[in-house]
């Protein structure tokens, strides 16, 4: 397309006719599709918010357990459901973050290009692929029928690092290519070792999106529910001890009481669950991005 | 302090790709060496071996020898950290460490060496940016992140990152190609003051900058794409630019080839 005309006259007019046509219908299509996108994004945090915000403002629900508490008896809350959810998600980050970034940095600094690091991708990327109930169902005949042991929290956890895993890795490995050559090589310049230039350099330079990774691994696995269902059981009072075989959690605590009569006190707190999960993981988002953030440095 | 440079029927390759076909060439302490010619001629990657960075690329190698005031850079048991330790190297487009500060990117090769002493840092920090002319500029917000100066102040930061380890031998990847005149100017200077301590290597695609800073300038070409790159000539710079030996030389530098 040139602005000249048959004749080679310069001409600068709008297009006309289907030109404009075609135009205003594709502006009017991505406008509906942005709308269909986030009308359930808004519907669910509106239900969420308006059913479950009333519970979540005492401080009952932060402080007391449901021991105790019939469905359909006010009172008690959420907090033996929050300690089991961040102490399971802690536990698996423990394990799946350095796991995931090591695995990372094998990847791409030392083994790039080679047929292990290609191996090694491709089983990442079918692992992303892999059902929470399939990592659970496996952790489930490792642990339990194979070695013996008990329904656990630990159990729980290893089942998450599954899924936790492979987005670290994932998104370290993006990080980390995202790392300009030049940086590395003005490292290598200066006689500093490639270990160094790594943990010195590469590895600060990718901080935020490394972080990011591991935040949105820690949203993912926070929120599921098979592994809980089958590793360990739903327990209505405080239990810190990662090796017991009964500990709340806030998808289990939703699951427990979602077949309530809509009248009853326990519907109410089924919400205020879900809100509370919602709430966790969104203050999770907004630490990792002050982190990322702190650790930038100001330009001028 | 600064150190002379032998090198003796160097040829390079990348994977089964032969790159620079036989190169012997002396680089003497204390001058400005111009590496010339056209793209793809092997110069920045005959200057990358003399540090050892080509290695960097995966299958890169070579046969013949560099030596270091009698050292042999590609000899048993060298370690390439200890030789970019001594030979520093400035890159084509300004390259500072984005998550560190002004103060951190100079301090950075000591630091990562190992030095912890504060003074000693604040002392090379405050020499190495005065020796490439940024001190004034930025001596006010060594806290501010590096990747905020302008492009010429950033490459003059590279610069005295690359000063404040206390090379030998500087080695210059057209260090001016991505700066205005301006900036360009400042680091010719930089350069001319920078002799006086350093064995300077300079690879430009800037006829007049090669005229302008270095004593002796070396000419490469390729006989056609796909084949290796050589050295055609090498001399003072005088001579290159006005009167070489070779046809091949003269008709590059007066801009009549093909």
């Amino acid at each position: 397309m040139t602005a000249t005309t048959t004749d080679g006259q310069l001409s600068f007019r709008r297009p006309s006719g289907i030109r404009t046509i075609k135009n205003a219908f594709a502006t009017v299509y991505v406008t509906i599709a942005t709308v269909l996108a986030v009308i359930p994004l808004i519907w669910v945090l509106y239900t969420v918010i308006t059913k479950g915000l009333r519970l979540i403002l005492s401080s009952t629900w932060w402080l007391q357990s449901q021991r105790g508490i019939t469905p359909r008896r006010e009172g008690g809350g959420a907090y033996h459901a929050i300690v089991g959810t961040v102490e399971m998600a802690l536990i698996c980050a423990a394990i799946a973050v350095p796991l995931g970034i090591m695995a990372a940095i094998f990847l791409i600094e030392y083994a790039k290009g080679t047929k292990v690091a290609r191996g090694v991708s491709f089983m990442v990327d079918i692992l992303s692929g892999v059902p929470s109930i399939v990592a659970a169902l496996f952790i489930y005949a490792l642990f339990i029928t194979i070695l013996g042991l008990g329904r656990s929290a630990v159990a729980v956890s290893l089942a998450l690092v599954l899924l936790m895993l492979p987005v670290v890795l994932r998104s370290t490995e993006e990080m980390l290519k995202l790392v300009p050559q030049e940086l590395r090589e003005a490292s290598y310049a200066l006689g500093v070792p490639k270990w160094k230039t790594i943990l010195r350099v590469v590895i600060p330079t990718a901080f935020g999106g490394i972080m990011t990774g591991v935040m949105l691994g820690l949203a993912r696995v926070m929120g599921e529910t098979a592994p809980l269902l089958i590793l360990v059981s739903y327990a209505v009072g405080i239990n810190f001890s990662p090796t017991s075989d009964t500990m709340g959690a806030l998808p289990t605590m939703i699951n427990a009481g979602r077949d309530q009569a809509p009248q009853l006190p326990g519907y109410e707190r089924v919400w205020a669950a879900a809100l509370t999960l919602i709430i966790i993981v969104m203050v999770l988002n907004l630490l990792a991005r002050a982190i990322a953030r702190a650790s930038k440095l100001k330009e001028r | 302090m600064a150190k002379r440079i032998d090198v003796k029927n160097l040829d390079i390759y990348y994977g089964g790709f032969h790159a620079v076909e036989d190169v012997s060439m002396t680089v003497e302490p204390r001058t400005v060496t111009a590496f010339i010619g056209p793209s793809g001629c092997g110069k920045s990657t005959l200057l990358r071996t003399l540090n050892r960075m080509h290695e960097v690329i995966l299958g890169a190698h070579v046969k013949g020898s560099v030596q270091l005031d009698g050292t042999e850079l590609y000899g048993q048991g060298v370690d390439p950290v200890a030789v970019r330790r001594v030979v520093g190297m400035v890159f084509q487009r300004p390259n500072p460490f984005p998550s560190m500060s002004i103060f951190d990117n100079v301090a950075s090769g000591l630091r990562l060496n190992g030095v912890r002493n504060k003074q000693i840092l604040a002392d090379a920090v405050e020499r190495s940016l005065l020796a490439a002319n940024l001190w004034n500029e930025v001596k006010d917000r060594l806290g501010k992140a590096g990747v905020g100066l302008s492009g010429g102040q950033q490459q003059r930061l590279c610069i005295a990152r690359a000063i404040a380890v206390e090379p030998q031998v500087l080695l210059m990847d057209e260090p001016c190609s991505a700066l205005d005149p301006i900036s360009t100017l400042a680091i010719e200077d930089l350069i001319g003051e920078l002799k006086e301590q350093y064995t300077v290597v300079i690879v430009t695609h800037n006829m007049q900058q090669a005229a302008r800073v270095s004593d002796q300038t070396a000419f490469f070409n390729l006989a056609a794409q796909g084949k290796p790159g050589r050295l055609i000539e090498m001399g003072s710079t005088e001579k290159i630019f006005s009167n070489p030996d070779q046809k091949a030389t003269e008709d590059y530098i007066t801009g009549r080839f093909g």
